[in-house]
């Protein structure tokens, strides 16, 4: 088992409690200090995958911006800080659906990758640093790149004309 | 390290934020589902570029990263207007066009 093993090991089980976590919390600010349990996860997974760029992105915009907006938003919306039932009453129903999902993918994917290995080698590493990244968004992705300027332009627009009192 | 592992992790966060949006009634924690489902879609597009030693997936990583920040902000906004305008940010609330 090499080390990249065992840190995915313990970042997917951290991971995958703060997850359960985020849906099953019966204290709103509970889940969302959760969230950020899987995004702090996921950006160290990306990083055992030697995807540095992605890696310190997720920690910046997930971190540093999504996490402090949804703490704005419980304040905003006066969310009780004790804790208090945030489900409806179709429990039951999410389980089973998540759930049969959950088999459905797990059976599609141990069929159609069971063999599959990720080499982390150094062709890898050098292929994956930010320079390529760069690279790639400017040269093959620049017209999705100006795309998602202007996506997030609009978007911009459109929070503030929806949530200003008028 | 098996391909299979970091997508059955990232199949496990999916189908947690199905069970989240499905059961939740608090709009600000459907968001935070929704959040849990977009990064589960990040997991992925990174193994396959791990993978497949191709930039691309990690780009497209990147792209996803910015939509989500772009649908939390309007989604937080669209939440706040249904607080302001119910007094509660129950989704099951709004539900005016009911026969």
């Amino acid at each position: 088992m090499t080390s990249q093993n065992v840190a995915f090991w313990i970042l997917a089980i951290a991971m995958g409690v703060g997850a359960v976590g985020v849906v099953r919390s019966r204290n709103i600010v509970h889940a969302a200090l959760f969230l950020i349990v899987v995004l702090v996860g996921a950006a160290a997974q990306y990083i055992v995958l030697l995807a540095e760029f992605v890696g310190i992105t997720q920690f910046f915009i997930y971190i540093g911006a999504i996490a402090v907006l949804f703490l704005f938003g419980i304040m905003l919306t006066r969310a009780p800080m004790r804790a208090g039932d945030f489900d409806n009453d179709q429990r039951l129903p999410a389980a089973i659906v998540s759930v049969f999902l959950f088999g459905t993918l797990v059976a599609l994917l141990v069929n159609a990758f069971g063999h599959d290995e990720i080499n982390l080698t150094d062709k890898l590493l050098e292929a994956s640093r930010t320079g390529p990244v760069a690279d790639s968004i400017f040269r093959n992705f620049v017209v999705p790149f100006e795309v998602v300027s202007m996506l997030l332009l609009a978007a911009l627009v459109g929070a503030v004309v929806i949530a200003r009192r008028d | 390290m098996a391909l299979n592992q970091y997508l059955i992790l990232s199949a496990f966060l999916f189908c947690c934020g199905v069970y989240g949006v499905l059961a939740r009634r608090n709009g600000v924690l459907v968001l935070l589902s929704v959040e849990l489902m977009l990064n589960a879609v990040n997991i992925n597009l990174v193994a396959f570029a791990a993978f497949t030693s191709n930039v691309a997936g990690q780009v497209f990583a990147l792209f996803v990263i910015t939509i989500a920040a772009a649908e939390v902000g309007v989604g937080l906004a669209i939440v706040l207007l249904i607080y302001r305008n119910l007094h509660s940010p129950d989704l099951d609330r709004v539900d005016q066009l009911k026969g």
